[in-house]
């Protein structure tokens, strides 16, 4: 039998989670304000240096350029089948076009809103993690069992794995991005999708549903990152074409985004772990089917999307072996595979009829 | 992979494809089949086929699919006459078994084997046979460092390269060394072959788990039953309400065992406000017989929690109430008495009630109507359950006599009655009105046609019964597959090359190149890490070994071709055999 329900912790956890939305909105805006002042204050760098202009510079410049990018490649094997967005030559001829290490490792110059930001979003995760508690506490069970716990423990996990990664790599240039990603989850959650604390129905009182649940949002999170980095891939790697083609660059803010190269490793890296884990989703929901409905696989809408989605992320892995398919088509497959997340979210869970509609509402 | 890549780099080379395609028509059949069969194997093939597949799994989900819900198909095709049955042809109701599904699929892994087979066999070789020889500039590969060895140290080229090759094989790589006497002996070093045999693994396993499942659409089945509370269920043909066997079934198969459903409970929701009624807990008492004379068992049989018997599972998927009638003909005889199943229709169990009498006389009976277990009335005069639970249960019927066409074998559905040839006694647009029953209570049927009386409720439960062969499989090729895709994923297979020189001056000079094969952000650290090793062994400072020293620094790439220039100047890199196998 479940435990009681606690509705003043549901309501505590109500709370927590509005209190977080506000303290990473006031976080956005301070990413968002690092952006622009520090796209500014390097312009004004740019600038000076132009002035002070040396024709030696720029040799050296594409040299470091190169060499800092292709050490984190690794030549490593991507050398053998080099980026086909970013070629090595785009980025010597954008000069200066970059300035944020390809390491993506942490530079001594201190951006202090960037710092306000970081400390602001931990302090929304902390305050949002207890929200997370608290409902479950409310509860008296794991708080994933309807679409306003995914959401909002998923945008928790979101934050949580973004604030982790930020311990070893400087992804402070995705602050914006998955702040805003975050708040916009929590804000669906409280308006489209609230629900108040409540027992599970039956189908979902597994300790399936705890394995299943927790690894599919860990990797949905994962997915979340490499979304908004293969999306700022995109938008590099036009923005350095256009520069290495003599254009103007309209996008000041995107010198504090790594190469597209740096970008494309990157998530490569972290959507092997996601697809790994979304490997286990997969298998983790089948083992439970077997034991739910008797049968591992029956091609629900819910299972099919999950497939739908393993299978694009496995071609994104294949695309990243494949000549002619690295870099901006793989970025694409990458971006793809997480508008399927969104939608088996959205509006597989809310719209089409399956085994799986239990979303709460 | 670079296996693979390399012979990706053959096909995709202009010249060579514009020559392939030139030479077509002289290629004959077997030609043409061995250049379909590189095209199918290639790795842009599985790309193309693996996003075909993706895409042909989405209308599974748009349309209604046969396996799961026939009835929904055939009303859908109803539903929509202009392209209902368009939709039909395509097989757009049967993704999962259609024609073009299948061919994607069956292509894609034959891709596969096609491509796994010839991997395979070449990365055996691989593993047997020495690591790649030493290219003629180290320099030039991605990780490239050297060390001195001061003079008074003492170690010549030759032990240098020895104690190199010690350093490395404790660290698990395997390696030769060659020229061990000669002027610049060199070693070549190679580890992470567990990467291939991971990648192989994960790839063969998708095959497994695919005939897993063949195999059990061939040897298993499955079916339904509905017991309500006393009834038994034994493993036989007939005691299944439903029953889809595989394609091999045999009905030797069931093994005769028995499910008697004793009690079947249901916990309400009486703490939330949102989901005040639902239901929590569904908790069924069964005894089971594994055959006929084997002794009783009690279990319990819930939610997520099936039962195994006979090597089937057995799963409770459905519940509701079956109202319990006795229903006396207008002879006065008992026609009917006993449970009658109820269907779910609505909220709070909300359900439908049809009641089929052949056995009365003189006319035959039938009925259909409501059942609602906690009965209220709207303000508009409809009816509908307040709640899940048995507060106020009542039975609203209309009833009809005449010929239920049931004699002539037709089979109907239990849960329909077709009223078309039967004649009205109680309706609410009759005079007699409509049936309202309380437990407890009975009702004289007009014209002398008979009696209902509602004696009480039970509970009913409706259970899947499955037997799958393949799914144990399925299981161990899946859970090979994720062993072999984190090996392949996160074993780095990586080549490391020393060669040593002894100076006029009595120095040491080694240098040390990395490759890695395939995804690799760690090369890096990994030369750190020889470099340190290395330097340990002849007591270096590996920090400070000369101005080659790879650092961490941007401009390395300018040292690197200081450091080969000086290299080769002043310890000379000899000429040996043709440059390193990676061609940039
Ligand atoms: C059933 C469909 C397939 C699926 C789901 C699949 C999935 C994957 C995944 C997830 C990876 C990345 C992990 C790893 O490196 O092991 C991978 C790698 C690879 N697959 Fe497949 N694959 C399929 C079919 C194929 C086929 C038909 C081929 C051959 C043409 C192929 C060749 C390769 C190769 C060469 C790699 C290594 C890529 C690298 O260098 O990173 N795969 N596959």
């Amino acid at each position: 039998m479940p435990y009681g329900i606690n509705e003043t912790m549901g309501q505590y956890s109500e709370l927590f989670m509005l209190l977080a939305a506000g303290t990473y909105t006031v976080a956005f805006i301070a990413f968002a304000w690092d952006l622009a002042k520090s796209s500014k204050a390097l312009r004004a760098i740019d600038l000076k240096a132009a002035q002070a202009e040396d024709p030696a510079r720029m040799p050296v410049g594409a040299g470091a350029g190169a060499r800092s990018e292709s050490h984190l490649a690794g030549p490593a094997g991507r050398a053998e089948r080099p980026s086909s967005s970013a070629s090595p030559s785009a980025e010597n001829g954008a000069g200066g076009a970059i300035t944020a290490d390809g390491d993506m490792k942490y530079a001594a110059e201190r951006r202090a809103p960037a710092r306000v930001a970081v400390a602001l979003t931990v302090l929304g995760a902390l305050i949002h993690g207890a929200g997370v508690l608290t409902r479950a506490l409310g509860a008296g069970r794991v708080p994933w069992g309807n679409m306003y716990e995914f959401l909002t423990t998923g945008a928790f996990v979101a934050a949580a794995v973004f604030l982790l990664v930020l311990i070893r790599r400087d992804l402070r240039f995705l602050g914006t991005f998955v702040v805003g990603l975050v708040i916009i989850m929590l804000v669906a959650a409280s308006v489209a999708y609230w629900t108040p604390v409540g027992h599970l129905v039956p189908a979902l009182q597994s300790y399936w549903l705890i394995i299943h649940v927790s690894i599919a949002v860990l990797s949905s999170a994962l997915f979340t990152l490499t979304f908004a980095m293969s999306a700022l891939q995109l938008v590099q790697a036009r923005r350095l074409k256009t520069v290495a083609a003599g254009g103007t660059d309209k996008l000041g803010f995107m010198r504090l985004v790594p190469s597209a190269l740096s970008l494309e490793n990157l998530s490569y890296r972290i959507n092997a772990i996601a697809f790994i884990g979304w490997t286990f989703t997969l298998m983790f929901g089948a083992i439970w089917a077997e034991k739910a409905w008797g049968r591992f696989w029956g091609w629900d809408t819910k299972e099919v999307w999950t497939f739908v989605i393993w299978v694009v992320y496995a071609g994104y892995l294949h695309a990243r072996a494949t000549r002619g398919w690295t870099g901006t088509r793989a970025a694409w497959l990458s971006i793809v595979g997480y508008l399927c997340v969104i939608f088996n979210f959205t509006i597989v869970n809310q719209f089409f009829n399956g085994l799986h509609s239990y979303s709460g509402l | 992979m670079s296996e693979r890549v390399n012979v990706d780099k053959k096909s995709s080379d202009p010249v060579a494809e514009a020559k392939a395609e030139a030479a077509l028509p002289a290629l004959g059949l077997m030609g043409m089949l061995r250049w379909a069969w590189t095209q199918l194997t290639s790795m842009r093939t599985a790309l193309f086929l693996l996003l075909l597949l993706a895409v042909a799994a989405v209308p599974g989900s748009l349309f209604p699919q046969r396996p799961a819900n026939p009835s929904v198909v055939t009303q859908y095709i109803k539903d929509n006459p202009d392209y209902g049955k368009l939709l039909d042809t395509l097989q757009l109701y049967d993704v999962y078994s259609s024609a073009w599904f299948s061919a994607i699929y069956l292509l894609l892994f034959i891709s596969l084997i096609g491509c796994v087979v010839p991997r395979a066999i070449a990365h055996y070789k691989a593993m047997r046979s020495q690591p790649p020889r030493t290219p003629k500039r180290l320099s030039r590969l991605p990780e490239y460092g050297t060390l001195v060895i001061p003079a008074d140290a003492g170690i010549p080229a030759s032990d240098a390269i020895t104690s190199a090759a010690a350093v490395l094989k404790k660290r698990g790589y395997r390696v030769e060394v060659r020229d061990s006497g000669g002027e610049r002996p060199s070693l070549g070093a190679e580890r992470g072959f567990t990467k291939e045999v991971g990648n192989l693994v994960f790839h063969t396993s998708l095959i497994g788990v695919l005939v897993s499942v063949a195999i059990g659409g061939l040897f298993g089945y499955s079916g339904q039953r509905i017991l309500v509370e006393g009834d038994t269920f034994v493993n036989t043909l007939v005691g299944y309400d439903q029953f889809t066997p595989g394609t091999n079934f045999e009905s030797g198969q069931l093994q005769p065992y028995s499910v008697q459903l004793d009690k079947f409970d249901i916990t309400f929701d009486r703490e939330s406000e949102g989901k005040f009624g639902q239901p929590i807990d569904f908790s069924a008492a069964v005894t089971t017989k594994e055959n006929p004379d084997a002794p009783a068992q009690k279990e319990i049989l819930k939610v997520n929690d099936p039962i195994t018997l006979g090597g089937t599972s057995i799963y409770l998927t459905g519940n509701g109430y079956a109202p319990v009638v006795t229903i006396r003909d207008g002879d006065g005889n008992v026609a009917m008495q006993g449970p009658v199943v109820a269907k779910l229709q609505g909220d709070n169990y909300y359900s439908s009630v049809v009641i089929k009498v052949p056995d009365a006389k003189p006319d035959q009976l039938g009925f259909a109507g409501f059942f609602l277990p906690t009965a209220f009335i709207s303000n508009e005069g409809v009816s509908f359950s307040g709640d899940p639970d048995l507060f106020n249960p009542q039975l609203t019927l209309n009833s009809y006599y005449g010929d239920l066409g049931l004699d002539d074998g037709a089979p109907q559905n239990v849960f329909e009655l077709d009223v078309q040839d039967l004649t009205p006694l109680n309706a609410r647009n009759l005079d007699a009105g409509g049936i309202t029953l309380a437990p407890g209570s009975s009702y004289t049927l007009p014209d002398g046609k008979g009696t209902i009386s509602f004696d009480g409720v039970k509970r009913y439960i409706g259970v899947d019964i499955h037997h799958n062969p393949g799914q144990l499989y399925a299981l161990i090729f899946a859970l090979l597959a994720v062993a072999g895709l984190i090996l392949s994923l996160y074993v780095n297979r990586r080549r490391v090359w020393v060669r040593t020189g002894t100076h006029a001056d009595g120095r040491t000079m080694v240098e040390y190149g990395l490759l890695a094969r395939g995804e690799d952000h760690r090369l890096a650290a990994e030369a750190e890490a020889v470099r340190k090793l290395l330097s340990g062994e002849w007591q270096l400072d590996a920090e400070a070994a000369g101005p080659e020293a790879p650092q961490q620094t941007p401009s390395r790439e300018q040292d690197n071709d200081l450091g080969a220039a000086t290299t080769t100047g002043s310890v000379t890199t000899p000429a040996g055999p043709t440059g390193p196998e990676k061609d940039q």
